[in-house]
């Protein structure tokens, strides 16, 4: 409160001057006056000490200010509050700012400093509102401190403030178009980010601040494409219509080798076919595009990511979000092979259930899309039966619909339909009827003659509406083919007596004067009557009339000519000029005269040419020009703001640029650019797809690892700032090799700092980017987990084989979490790089202990737990706590949930192996638990009870922790004597409130200890341990996995051996003892060419051995 | 995006404003309402309007008009989407959507409004994460509130705008668990006069009560699912566990909400609970005509049919009607020419008759339009399609929650037409007659 007692001594004088002033303002004087006595009472309550009342002081205002009556004379007293404590005060406070700032600009700057402080606040939502607010007043002269607001928000560690960050950037953006080039760094930066939460609105401000600016999408490309289904849905339909655009220039268009000729409704048929026909299909298309492209370019193959993109948007499809369906529609239709555009038909079908005005847009799309792609909603024609309650606008567009999709087999159910339509007590739905019949009869030659005589009965009804509508319909179809139809025109020709319609009318008389020939006795009679009344008439009627005495004249002057003239004279003292200079004109050019003999010789040819029969056009024909479910396209005219869909390329762009590139330099992660290479990577595992239903092994996959690595190591040596001293140690016992790479990386972080910001950014920032970080990748792996579930399915389904027994869910799990500790690695060297000018000595003591690289995992915090899968718990994954220079420093180590922190009431464990001989028992895999006090309260007397175990197994307990205060982190190891087996050891955890269930299973990889042996040794050994308990497998090893380094890697990773010295370089050697039975554990992995590999586990344990080379083998081929 | 909210009552007040950039003033209203009075219904006044420098999206909803402010491209759909939310999430807080309830509480919707939307960009949309933010009113706190001056705005960040799963709120509790599902369908059907089916389908939802404590992992399966043709869903339900096993998988919000929407396949014959037989026929001479109805079960699967209500739409003619009904009332609005008569409880051993004479104006010809008929029913305990679940599974919790599963069907779209109007294939003899007498007539 300090601030703001400061701020009303400082305002103290001003304001009590400053209220009387605005009280006499002239401009709001007199008549408001009552106003005026009560905002008097709303000052003094503003201005009392009691929250209360100014609560009810600020909510009465907001009240006027919704009702939108003026409250702008409150504001000195309204600003006074902007630092109060109670916080739903201050938010009305905020409410009222955004509002009047703009009007007393200089009062509004008073505020300036209360958000300033705001924005450091530790409470994340506070900092978020503060932002919010500050970037909402709309005041040019804080556009700078906006513009530092919003690039600190941009790296804050929480998710929502970057998020509040994005939104800020348009508002600036609007308030000073200057600012352009330093927004665009920021949405670049955001455009990095990898949490869901940020993409939807850093899409958003990349619309409207620099849309054109499609490179900046390249390299996140991949990473939108496979968020895009847990981003909220509304973030969905920015991204997904935006995404339409990018690939609207990045691929080549999908349907370019089908002849256009085609686009009739023959060949469409195909695609209706069921649902499985087109997965098939489409696996097939994949199977084309996976086939080595290199060969040759002719038959058209998909880009792998225009793929991804059109896989990972249609799930959504199904969203109850009636936006999202419809950006997911236009994706389709815009983007996907003819044949594939089928499957939004049903979904957009489903929008119709929904409220009119949604109905509304997406018929009129559904209306542009028959016309191209009549047949996709053929199957759904009944689905367009028009309800008498419909509203007559949607029957309209429903009547629209129905037209386009009529075709010689469906119109007469059509027609029947049409039928029931005319009696329809809706006037305007009638009228459209008839056109509707009339575009019917135009478009399909077969029933023209029913339609037409349909019509004609019409025209006795009643309803002078629907005759003259008639009227004009059967004018335009009578034009096609007049001969054949004189007894219409003879008996239209006797409407004109009863019909008052001057549209109809004028019709009438057009057809009769176009086709007098077909009517001589007639025509003339009509030109009769039609001068007697033609001083009553409208003026379209008026301009037939002279039209019909012109060309009676030419063809028939001898019966008609006094007539003409007197109609001519008629008109030519009318009011109208159109109707005098019309009968100036044809008088003209009708009337032979001396002057205008050369004219009036081709009358008879102006006046009687040959008119094509017009076309009944639908409205929506090119319509599609603009991106359907965008509001130009519903305008039909060009909004503000509108990007244009731009035309496919000729040749695809280089796809190359959507590969992120790879800064850390472990070798197998190189980057690579050319076509086969990615395409070969893709046996390779997602890294985010955990997340993502849809990806599976593909193309997205790896480069979304990719993706993630790239970044991280990008920003990676700023972790090193608070990196433990644990950590430090570790790394000390990296490896020389690992220097060179660092070297490489120093270049490319060069560059990549010339690109991005000065290099001399504050310490203090690079570590809340680092917090940042572990906070996403924190909610990227709950997320991950929670949804674990529908993930796994997908994986063991495009693992192929897996049934979808738990058993293969929990092998998917174990996938995953290696993936995931194997994606971690590459972010290690860069960590240390900045480190290492500090650290070489510590280095240089302790890299000669092994030569191969030990990339190190990050803490990972929090593995949700889900709850169907608790208890597939205890596979792998990284420590939080490292140890020192273990023997086999090059493995990393997992961190697995033991306990969530919503399940554990605020207390989270989470444990893993340590791979430390545990001492007081030597049987024992040793455990090593961190216990996270997440709650507000403390926990005592955290202990372990009611171990449940298998016969044979033994816990050691770790001793008790006292006391565990609030926000505090323990660790502690424990001793789990597990037999050899992968048995779980369940128990009880305690607190001194509650117990909880938990249990720990270890991978068959943590039932070991290294073991040194020579060659000899191991040969020896290996000799010994043939025949049943031998086993060997063929496989064929990663891209990524081809180098030794890497083998060694992941095999010490996947399990705790250590390496065997070996005179080949072809042979890779790793031996262990079980810890329990110390059973010795031999493993080989002999390569050949082009990634062949054998992998060869010795065992006595012959249970453990086929474990351990499902595990070995799923971490080499992953 | 969306630049002003304004919401306007049916007599055409704007009641509340709220603007996301800078103000628009309100005469921009007045190109919806010559919209608005050219439309004569408000159903038929168009979501999207065009003015000289602004675009105007609206939405009508409990008799209010939600009248949204763009200037530039956006897609309407997502306008319109977000516009119903609001709606919704006031009908969720107040209990209903209409002017005096928003007017009451115009301080919480207009902090609602503040939350939904940032410079015109959906934020925060989620009901449980709105709720959290600012609470809904209740009368016990509304009182605790004024007297300590504690306020309905919460301090801390919903975990749900975090979370992956921001429907649901952490630490719900309940002393008892329980999660109700009701399986509501709807036959939306156009029969032709004689009884026979022009066009039906079934439409269906899901909607969920669920109760339970914690994070519970709920999986709801069917013993029929291949049945569902199309369907969507709540975003809490994982789409691939659906894809492959056709179950449904999901961590549910907290409360009510809405499940899924399915599709049966149209391929399935629908069953038509009831036929109608009926006649209105007008004389040519003489102000009146006859009107006499019979409805009778026909597809009920046993059940009883109940809350049969059959609506007619009179031809404008149609001054009174003068009727007996062996079973219910009726009621004849003459302002809207609409003739309703409650049934109730369909009795198969009688079935309920509606007869007598209709006046209409004199001297007016007979009316030539189709008056249609729509028909309001219920079925308790059946899902007209055949659905049925078959198990509802936890995981993740210990307890035992009481589970519950509710069928009803109902009439959506259920019309008939009342004439059939027939074109002959080829006319033109009929037709020359019909122009003779036409002619001659007129010419007397």
């Amino acid at each position: 409160m300090s601030a703001s007692s400061a701020f009303n001594d400082e305002k103290g004088g001003s304001s009590s001057v400053g209220e009387p002033e605005y009280g006499h303002d002239p401009a709001s004087g007199g008549i408001f006056s009552s106003d005026y006595k009560r905002h008097d009472d709303l000052k003094e309550m503003l201005d009392s000490n009691k929250d209360s009342l100014k609560l009810e002081a600020m909510k009465r205002i907001v009240a006027m200010i919704a009702r939108g009556k003026n409250a702008s004379d409150l504001f000195p007293a309204v600003v006074k509050n902007v630092a109060c404590k109670n916080i739903e005060v201050k938010k009305l406070v905020y409410v009222y700012l955004v509002r009047y700032a703009e009007e007393q600009q200089d009062l509004a700057l008073l505020s300036i400093s209360t958000f300033q402080r705001g924005l450091k606040d530790p409470n994340q939502l506070i900092r978020a509102s503060a932002l919010r607010v500050l970037s909402s007043i709309r005041v040019t002269i804080i556009v700078p401190i906006m513009m530092l607001a919003i690039k600190e928000a941009a790296s804050d560690m929480s998710p929502y403030v970057r998020k509040t960050a994005a939104h800020a950037i348009p508002k600036l953006y609007s308030l000073d178009p200057e600012q352009k080039d330093q927004l665009i760094e920021v949405i670049e930066k955001l455009l990095a980010d990898k949490t869901t939460l940020v993409a939807g609105s850093v899409v958003m401000a990349f619309e409207e601040v620099c849309p054109e600016r499609i490179d900046l999408i390249h390299k996140n490309y991949r990473k939108l494409c496979n968020l895009l289904i847990d981003v909220e849905e509304w973030g969905q339909v920015v991204i997904i219509n935006m995404l339409t655009r990018y690939a609207r220039t990045q691929f080549l268009n999908p349907n370019m080798n089908e002849s256009l000729l085609e686009e009739g409704s023959g060949g469409d048929r195909t695609f209706y076919g069921s649902d499985e026909d087109e997965d098939e299909d489409e696996e097939e298309k994949e199977k084309k595009a996976e086939t080595p492209a290199m060969a040759k370019r002719k038959p058209y193959v998909m880009d792998p990511d225009h793929r991804l993109l059109l896989r990972n948007t249609k799930p959504l499809l199904q969203s109850r979000n009636a936006a999202v369906v419809m950006a997911v529609a236009q994706l389709y239709f815009h983007l996907a092979p003819k044949a594939e555009v089928g499957v939004i038909a049903k979904a957009l079908v489903r929008l119709l259930r929904s409220h009119s005005e949604v109905q509304y847009v997406v018929l009129q799309n559904v209306a542009t899309m028959t016309i191209k792609r009549r047949g996709m909603f053929e199957p759904y024609l009944k689905s367009f039966y028009i309800r008498s309650t419909d509203p007559t606008q949607i029957k309209v567009l429903k009547l629209e619909v129905l037209t386009n999709l009529a075709n010689e087999t469906n119109i007469s159910t059509i027609l029947r339909e049409f039928q029931t339509y005319i009696k329809s007590m809706d006037k305007d739905f009638v009228a459209a009827t008839i056109q509707a019949i009339g575009r019917c009869a135009t478009n399909i030659g077969e029933v023209r003659d029913t339609c037409l005589n349909g019509l004609v009965q019409l025209l006795s009804n009643r309803d002078e509406l629907v005759v003259a509508e008639s009227v004009v319909v059967i004018k335009k179809l009578l034009q096609m083919q007049p001969e054949k139809h004189s007894d219409i025109i003879k008996h239209m020709a006797k409407l004109t007596d009863n019909i008052q319609v001057p549209m109809a009318r004028a019709s009438i008389l057009w057809l009769i004067g176009e086709y007098c020939e077909h009517v001589p006795k007639i025509a003339p009679d009509v030109l009769r009557k039609m001068a007697k009344s033609f001083t009553n008439e409208e003026d379209i009627v008026k301009l037939q009339i002279i039209n019909l005495a012109a060309k009676l004249y030419l063809t028939n002057s001898k019966q008609t000519k006094l007539l003409t003239q007197y109609v001519l004279n008629l008109a030519k003292y009318d009011q109208n000029y159109d109707i005098r200079d019309r009968a100036r004109f044809i008088r003209q050019l009708i009337v032979p005269t001396e002057k205008s003999g050369a004219l009036s010789k081709y009358a008879k040819k102006l006046f009687l040419a040959l008119k094509p029969a017009p076309v009944l056009e639908s409205p929506f024909k090119d319509r599609d020009h603009f991106q359907l479910g965008s509001l130009s396209h519903l305008l039909n005219a060009k909004a503000g703001g509108y990007q244009e869909l731009p035309d496919w390329p000729e040749a695809a762009p280089d796809p190359s640029v959507r590969n992120v590139e790879v800064k850390d330099s472990v070798p197998e992660w190189t980057k690579c650019s050319s076509r086969e290479k990615r395409k070969e990577k893709k046996v390779e595992k997602p890294f985010y797809s955990d997340s993502e239903g849809e990806s599976g092994p593909t193309e997205s996959a790896d480069s979304e690892s990719d993706s993630a690595s790239g970044s991280e190591s990008g920003s990676g040596s700023e972790e090193s700032a608070s990196r433990s001293e644990s950590e430090e140690s570790e790394d000390g016992s990296e490896s020389e090799e690992e220097e060179e790479e660092e070297e490489e990386e120093k270049e490319k972080k060069k560059k990549k700092k010339e690109l991005k910001k000065p290099v001399q950014e504050s310490e203090s920032e690079q570590s809340s980017e680092e917090e940042e970080r572990k906070h996403q990748r924190k909610t990227k792996q709950r997320k991950s987990d929670s949804e674990s579930e529908s993930d796994e399915d997908e994986e063991s389904e495009s693992e192929s084989s897996q049934s979808e027994s738990e058993e293969s869910e929990s092998e998917a799990e174990v996938k995953k979490k290696k993936k995931a500790a194997e994606s971690k690695p590459p972010s290690k060297p860069v960590k240390k790089e900045s480190k290492k000018e500090k650290k070489e000595m510590s280095l240089l003591d302790l890299d000669d202990f092994e030569p191969a690289p030990s990339p190190q995992v990050t803490p990972v915090n929090t593995f949700l737990s889900n709850s169907l899968v608790t208890d597939l718990e205890g596979l792998s994954l990284s420590d939080t706590v490292l140890s020192p220079a273990t023997i086999a420093p090059s493995s990393a180590l997992k961190n697995y949930e033991l306990l969530h922190r919503i399940t554990g009431e605020g207390l989270s464990v989470e444990y893993c192996f340590s791979r430390q001989p545990f001492s007081p028992d030597a049987n024992m895999v040793a455990v090593q638990m961190q216990f996270t006090n997440n709650a507000t309260a403390d926990t005592k007397n955290l202990h372990i009870e009611d171990v449940k175990l298998q016969s044979g197994m033994r816990v050691k307990e770790f001793s008790e922790i006292e006391l565990l205060p609030a926000g505090e982190t323990a660790t502690a190891v424990m001793g789990i004597d597990f037999c050899d087996s992968t048995q779980a050891a369940n128990f009880q955890l305690c607190t001194h409130t509650r117990k909880f269930f938990v249990s720990i299973q270890p991978p068959v990889g943590e039932l070991m200890r290294p073991v040194f042996l020579t060659e000899n040794e191991f040969k020896k050994e290996q000799g010994q341990l043939m025949g049943m308990n031998e086993i060997t497998e063929k496989l064929t090893l990663d891209m990524k996995c081809r180098n030794e380094h890497t083998i060694v890697q992941r095999v010490t990773t996947a399990a705790n051996l250590s390496r065997v010295p070996c005179g080949s370089d072809k042979e890779c050697r790793f031996a262990g003892r079980t810890v329990s039975s110390s059973s010795l554990v031999l493993v080989t992995v002999a390569t050949k060419e082009e990634g062949a590999a054998q992998l060869t586990v010795n065992c006595e344990k012959m249970v453990i051995g086929t474990m351990l080379v499902k595990d070995i083998l799923l971490a080499l081929t992953q | 995006m969306i630049h002003s909210l304004f919401l306007i009552n049916h007599t055409g007040d704007i009641f509340l404003e709220k603007h996301w950039k800078s103000v628009i003033g309100r005469s921009v209203c007045d190109y919806f309402f010559e919209a608005r009075e050219k439309a004569v219904e408000p159903e038929n006044v168009p979501p999207v309007l065009q003015t000289p420098h602004h675009y105007l999206i609206s939405i009508y909803r409990g008799k209010l008009f939600f009248l949204s402010v763009i200037q530039t491209e956006v897609p309407p759909l997502f306008v319109i989407e977000f516009l119903h939310r609001v709606a919704d999430t006031i009908q969720d807080y107040f209990g209903e959507c209409s002017e005096g309830v928003i007017k009451d509480n115009v301080v919480t919707v207009y902090e609602l409004l503040e939350e939904m939307l940032d410079n015109g960009f959906p934020l925060a949309t989620e009901s449980n994460v709105l709720k959290e933010m600012i609470r809904p009113p209740t009368i016990l706190r509304s009182v605790v509130n004024t007297l300590t001056g504690a306020s309905n705005v919460g301090d801390t960040l919903p975990t749900g705008q975090l979370s992956n799963v921001p429907w649901r709120r952490v630490g719900v509790k309940y002393t008892n668990n329980e999660a109700y599902f009701d399986v509501i369908e709807e036959i939306d059907a156009i029969l032709d006069k004689s009884g026979t089916t022009v066009f039906a389908e079934i439409q269906g939802v899901i909607e969920a009560c669920v109760r339970l404590t914690g994070m519970p992992d709920l999986t709801l399966s069917f013993m029929n699912p291949r049945l569902l043709d199309d369907v969507s869903f709540h975003p809490c339900v994982r789409f691939k566990r659906w894809e492959s096993e056709r179950v449904l998988s999901f961590i549910p919000p907290d409360g009510n909400f809405t499940l899924m929407n399915y599709h049966v396949s149209s391929q399935n014959l629908v069953a038509i609970p009831v036929y109608v037989k009926q006649s209105i026929s007008f004389f040519e001479t003489g102000p009146c005509g006859r009107l006499d109805i019979t409805i009778g079960p026909k597809q009920t699967m046993g059940k009883t049919v109940e809350g049969l209500m059959v609506t007619i739409h009179m031809p404008k003619a149609v001054l009174s009607a003068n009727l007996t009904a062996t079973q219910g009332t009726y009621t004849y609005d003459l302002a809207t020419k609409v003739l309703v008569w409650d049934i109730g409880k369909l009795n198969p051993q009688k079935l309920p008759n509606l007869k007598g004479s209709l006046t209409t104006q004199a001297g007016t010809p007979k009316p030539e339009d189709n008056p249609s008929l729509n028909i309001d029913l219920k079925i308790q305990q059946l899902a007209i399609s055949g659905l049925k679940v078959s198990r509802l599974d936890m995981y993740g919790e210990k307890y035992k929650p009481f589970k519950g599963v509710k069928y009803l069907t109902k009439a959506g779209k259920f019309q008939i037409y009342i004439y059939m109007f027939i074109f002959l294939e080829n006319l033109m003899s009929y037709l020359l007659f019909e122009w003779l007498q036409c002619v001659l007539k007129h010419s007397i």
